[in-house]
């Protein structure tokens, strides 16, 4: 049996051929294979968030997913979420309003946030501050305290909703 | 840390997933969403030969009302569940239990079938399906068969599932009118596993309940029925019903047996006012 098998997949909208441990979770891939070190690892077993990517447009777990599972699949890091400006405007505010020191969370958090974003505007919702919270429950930051992070969600959420 | 090397290997069948798993037993574990297996191989508490993917296998993500029963297939995501249409109206204590399940990036990838076949004794799903009094349909080399609840959680992650078998769909019964349902949890930050958790499903009769069940999870092995508690509920008692609690959980990393058994009695003050509405 295979420990290791050959994967196809569009990254950030480039196509990736790499042969890969079936061990390989896909952030470890996405780090060490493929040089993308915006995702990042904090405690590997699903509880911290810092890993959070979107595969096939769903926010997911890196660490908790494999990078085999991920052929033929379209994954969007940090990387391409930040170079395509799509999250620009949640850049902006969290810089604005120091939602982050370290940064160590911020890629994760701002993945779930857009998240959150991209379904309120599909439901033509403006999330409350609630919602913020509970969807980024997942996304552990341990300077902040969270007041900024999600006064800088519902600052763009508002925007986006009025500026539309 | 990192996961021990294994290999992997996709089923495109149940056919095919059930033979894989036939022949290699104990050293093969299946992938469903893994969002618990995946982390005790990170943890390395794991260490299987083979990982046998079964997120290719069509047809097993179906959510359908079938005559009395709704069935969840499953490979139904979390997130499918809790935003389905189907589950809000036939299987409300479901849908009240969902947004406790991990967080929507875990949600996005979890499964219902998963969740029941892992049987973590504090998880949300095993409960709801044991309160609902639902059955699991499994598939195995030998064919199909079906398994109450009351008879499924046997143990510590150990169920009525045969190593060569699986998981292929869960089924409760549809609710009708006089249906009613509650449920509420404890956790040190919404969407981790409960500190302590109580499913519960009862019937409307005239101004009381009926038939009610009461389904606690993180307080044992398995999740568990507090029957007494269900009596004196039927009753109307209240207070009767938190006075004859009788679980006996064990102290763990999140509350002493104590602390558990005095919030089991929390919860069972709010799921009981939440049974009662309407009722």
């Amino acid at each position: 049996m295979d420990t290791a098998m050959d994967i196809k997949l569009t990254v950030n909208g480039e196509p990736v051929a790499e042969h890969v441990d079936a061990r390989t979770t896909l952030v470890d891939f996405l780090r060490e294979g493929l040089g993308l070190t915006g995702s990042h690892v904090g405690c590997e077993h699903g509880v911290c968030g810092a890993c959070t990517v979107r595969v096939d447009g769903e926010i997911v777990r890196g660490c908790l997913m494999l990078a085999v599972q991920c052929d033929g699949a379209t994954v969007e890091t940090i990387e391409g979420l930040s170079d395509s400006g799509e999250v620009a405007d949640l850049q902006a505010a969290f810089e604005q309003r120091n939602a982050l020191q370290c940064g160590y969370c911020t890629p994760g958090m701002i993945a779930a946030a857009q998240d959150l974003l991209v379904q309120a505007k599909k439901n033509k919702t403006v999330p409350t501050r609630d919602a913020i919270r509970e969807h980024l429950s997942g996304n552990y930051c341990r300077c902040t305290g969270y007041h900024a992070i999600v006064d800088a969600v519902e600052a763009v959420a508002q925007a986006r909703a009025g500026g539309k | 840390m990192k996961p021990a090397p294994f290999a992997y290997q996709k089923a495109r069948t149940l056919k095919e997933a059930v033979a894989l798993l036939a022949k290699h037993k104990d050293d093969a574990r299946l992938l469903a969403g893994g969002q618990s297996l995946i982390a005790t191989l990170n943890m390395r508490l794991s260490a299987p030969d083979l990982l046998i993917d079964i997120n290719g296998i069509k047809g097993l993500d179906g959510i359908a009302r079938k005559g009395k029963f709704v069935e969840i297939g499953a490979l139904a995501r979390h997130a499918q569940v809790e935003h389905s249409d189907i589950v809000a109206k036939h299987a409300p204590l479901i849908a009240r239990a969902m947004p406790h399940i991990g967080h929507p990036a875990i949600r996005n990838r979890g499964t219902f079938g998963g969740s029941v076949a892992f049987a973590d004794p504090a998880a949300e799903l095993p409960a709801c399906v044991l309160a609902l009094g639902g059955e699991i349909a499994i598939a195995g080399p030998r064919g199909t068969r079906t398994v109450k609840a009351d008879a499924f959680f046997k143990g510590l992650f150990e169920t009525a599932l045969r190593p060569q078998e699986m998981v292929t769909a869960v089924r409760v019964p549809a609710a009708d009118r006089n249906t009613r349902t509650g449920f509420a949890e404890l956790a040190r930050r919404h969407g981790d596993y409960a500190i302590v958790g109580l499913a519960a499903t009862a019937r409307a009769a005239g101004k009381g309940l009926a038939d009610v069940r009461l389904a606690y999870f993180g307080v044992g092995d398995t999740p568990v029925r507090a029957k007494k508690s269900e009596a004196m509920l039927a009753k109307g008692d209240i207070d009767g019903a938190v006075a004859t609690l009788d679980l006996d959980p064990n102290d763990d990393v999140q509350a002493t047996a104590a602390v558990k058994k005095h919030l089991a009695g929390v919860l069972l003050r709010r799921v009981a006012a939440q049974l009662m509405e309407a009722a």
